[in-house]
């Protein structure tokens, strides 16, 4: 009798199952894993990438933004007009939005805004975007018209950037904690040191987002994000921290791995005020005794491109110089014999924890023994990093991704934490923000790069891959990295 | 019969880490601060015996050099504990029931309350990583196990009569200390050392596990351990090497420590029953 009982429960529950198998073919919900957390949600107030990775075209919006090529796009800002003279632009903006608490969005937010990023005692990481901009004017509540103190042919580039978002006065304030913002999806809840939610805003003036929620859970240690995507717990992990795993998931018919393009130049930095490193010689030596492939090869398991300047190989200006530093011992030898390091010195190599350094600077330290330099490694938590190399210039040597899209600028700037200091080339870039004409842009762009390729400024090693691991089922994620972004607005369960 | 069967075993285990060691120095089958990228995640075999790492070193060699750092760390932090903390225990005990023994002791007590492993990671969070802060943190541990365990056993040492011969012949309580408690100590200090060297190899890997031991190129069981985790699911034997090694080595000690105390302790040693007798002080 009761084995019959039994035996009648288990066909329901079969049946239980079928029905709410068929009934999930549509999900509408994900879960992103991230390795970090971000400091806080307010992507005007800080410099991590963990805030734009969370909330960029997800919660905030500004005038314009990237699509996934990296392109300039509309977004708040329906059109526009540049006046001939390349000094006033005039934003036509997207009549019918609403901020997710009710209230209307018009020109007078977007002023706010931008003039809250941009003012003197704005806290914003990104406030050179802004150096250009004159004066900002509400002409109507759909228009918006901005000055420039001289031509600025990034402009709509640098407006694109999720420090360039627009929010409403009235909710300016909560950002960090729970952000009110224009976008498809509406922040939820925040459970610190675990997850952030989002949901769909029904209210959305574009097209709707196709998933109902959107979960980040953060996961900082690999072994974990590769048991949590293992386990179902994560859908997907657009940066995936550890690529020896990736071979594992390409196997595996339920996961699909996209390798892609980030705007991560990874670079040996060096400091060129310390001795020495002030010395171009001996720069160059150490940009000779680095094996670039040997790098790529065991600290990224071959997820990388050699690059030999400070640009992104994928970039139309991009001009590959890793030639001029190529892998050559004996000629390194000489060039330290030369500047009269014969028997070579001890340096610092500072690293801070994503593995392409902790392993990237093993490797590194090998390779310079080999000419007779001694860097002896300390590993560095972030917090450390930014104290001591970052914002203290206490190191020789260390190795960093600058994820930022083209960044050669900071080269411009003689107090950057590798302290390269040449007026040609901060003349060169003062004046390639004033250019407008496409092509004399790209020339001065790769005049630039040969600068800093041939100065040895820093030794450059690759460009950092976006690997990115997924449920097969899912469709919409960005493939590249153009921007520090997870754009959720047109990801979908493909059953 | 027991505790003789633990002795040989512990004996066993410790001479060959401390073999692998010292031969270290002299001779490894492959240098451990070259790098051969082309060669990594070779199984164990030929000819490397127990297979390659990430980088494509011998995880043979690293594991001897591994040893070497283990026992220099522990080593030095145990002679630490014992340098500070039976002197303290010692005149802690000579000077029993007055304000010094009291400021002594709580003072002891005041370390002892945080974890081990947690005063370690400060210290090191504050004068940074590397080997030396690591012994500095681990040795500090271990001051009061030893300023414990010798006030406690010199406490009733100072109550037998030939102590009181010794006093009443006019020696002073640092002579006494030093020439009739300390030598009947030496065979407990012996014992606790052996633990605590057990547990100075485990917080030297449990501190590079998470980044504060030694840094690298030298290599560390705990560091080759936290770097490899991620490889486990294909290349298993280059975690499991480094954590048989910390496992063995630490159940060796322990099985020399807990043997040596069983061979030293009299009463143990001629009347098994008599276990009652047995004294609190280890």
């Amino acid at each position: 009798m009761f084995r019959r009982f039994s035996a009648v429960l288990f066909g329901l529950t079969i049946s239980a199952m079928a029905i709410s198998g068929g009934a999930q073919a549509a999900q509408t919900d994900i879960t992103i894993g991230m390795q970090l957390e971000p400091p806080n949600l307010d992507p005007t107030a800080g410099a991590a990438a963990a805030i734009d990775e969370v909330v960029y075209a997800n919660v905030f919006e500004g005038l314009t933004r990237f699509g996934s090529d990296g392109s300039v796009k509309p977004a708040l800002a329906e059109s526009w007009e540049i006046s001939d003279d390349g000094l006033t632009y005039t934003f036509k903006l997207q009549s019918g939005i609403t901020f997710h608490d009710g209230s209307e969005f018009n020109a007078e937010d977007v002023k706010f805004s931008l003039d809250r990023s941009r003012a003197e005692n704005s806290t914003n990481a990104q406030k050179q975007l802004f150096d250009s901009i004159d004066t900002i004017e509400v002409t109507d509540p759909e228009t918006v018209v901005i000055t420039l103190s001289a031509p600025n042919g990034a402009l709509l580039f640098n407006l694109a950037w999720g420090d360039a978002i627009v929010m409403s006065p009235d909710t300016f304030d909560m950002a960090k904690t729970a952000p009110v913002g224009t976008g498809p999806f509406k922040f939820s809840r925040w459970v610190q040191g675990d997850r952030i939610e989002l949901e769909k805003n029904p209210d959305y003036w574009g097209t709707a987002a196709k998933l109902d929620k959107v979960t980040f859970k953060f996961i900082s240690e690999p072994t974990a994000a590769f048991a949590a995507l293992m386990a179902g717990d994560v859908d997907a992990f657009p940066v995936y921290p550890a690529p020896e795993n990736l071979a594992q998931f390409e196997a595996d018919p339920r996961f699909s791995v996209v390798v892609g393009s980030t705007e991560g130049e990874t670079i040996l930095s060096t400091n060129n005020k310390q001795a020495p490193f002030d010395n171009k010689q001996v720069r160059q030596a150490v940009a000779h005794a680095i094996n670039r492939q040997e790098i790529i090869d065991g600290a990224m398991f071959g997820y990388g491109t050699p690059i030999g300047t400070h640009f992104a190989p994928h970039h139309p200006a991009y001009k590959d110089f890793t030639a001029d530093s190529a892998y050559d011992v004996e000629k390194a030898k000489a060039l330290l014999k030369e500047a009269g390091f014969e028997n070579g010195f001890k340096t610092t190599l500072k690293l801070p924890p994503p593995s392409y350094a902790r392993r990237g600077g093993e490797i590194i330290a090998a390779q310079l023994r080999q000419i007779g330099i001694e860097a002896e490694i300390s590993n560095l938590e972030w917090a450390q990093w930014l104290e001591q190399v970052f914002r203290g210039k206490d190191f020789g040597l260390t190795i960093v991704s600058h994820t930022e899209p083209m960044d050669i600028g900071i080269y411009a700037k003689p107090d950057y934490y590798f302290q390269y200091d040449n007026k040609d080339f901060q003349q060169l870039i003062s004046d390639l923000a004033l250019e407008t004409d496409e092509e004399r842009r790209t020339a001065m762009l790769q005049q630039a790069q040969e600068v800093i390729a041939g100065d040895y400024v820093n030794g450059y090693l690759f460009q950092l891959a976006k690997t990115g691991v997924a449920n097969a089922k899912i469709e919409g994620l960005w493939e590249n990295s153009p921007t520090q972004a997870n754009d959720m607005t047109e990801v979908f369960w493909n059953d | 019969m027991r505790s003789k069967r633990n002795l040989i075993i512990g004996a066993f285990l410790c001479t060959v880490f401390l073999a692998a060691a010292c031969v270290s120095f002299l001779w490894t089958p492959y240098d451990v601060t070259q790098l051969n990228i082309a060669n990594k995640f070779k199984p164990p075999g030929y000819p490397h015996m127990l297979g390659t790492d990430h980088f494509g070193r011998d995880i043979f060699s690293m594991l001897m050099v591994g040893a070497r750092t283990s026992i220099a760390v522990a080593l030095v932090a145990v002679s630490i504990g014992i340098l500070f903390g039976v002197p303290l225990g010692l005149f802690a005990a000579a000077n029993r029931n007055t304000l010094i023994d009291e400021i002594i002791m709580r003072g002891n007590d005041l370390v002892f309350a945080f974890p081990a492993l947690l005063i370690a990671i400060m210290i090191t969070a504050v004068f940074g990583p590397g080997a030396l802060n690591a012994i500095i943190a681990i040795g500090i541990f271990n001051i009061p196990v030893f300023a414990r365990l010798s006030r406690a056993a010199a406490l009733s040492l100072w109550e037998r009569d030939f102590i009181l011969s010794a006093r009443v012949s006019g020696k002073s309580g640092f002579r006494i200390s030093v020439e009739h408690i300390l030598p009947n100590l030496l065979n407990l200090l012996l014992v606790q050392g052996t633990i605590q060297f057990s547990l100075g190899v485990l917080a030297e890997a449990g501190l590079s596990f998470v980044g504060l031991g030694a840094q690298p190129p030298i290599p560390s069981w705990g560091r080759m351990l936290a770097e490899s985790q991620t490889f486990f699911s294909f290349a298993s034997h280059v975690v499991i090497f480094p954590g048989l090694a910390i496992v063995l080595t630490v159940l060796g000690l322990n099985l020399l420590g807990d043997g040596l105390r069983d061979y030293f302790d009299p009463r143990l040693r001629q009347n098994m029953p008599q276990k009652k007798n047995q004294s609190s002080v280890v």
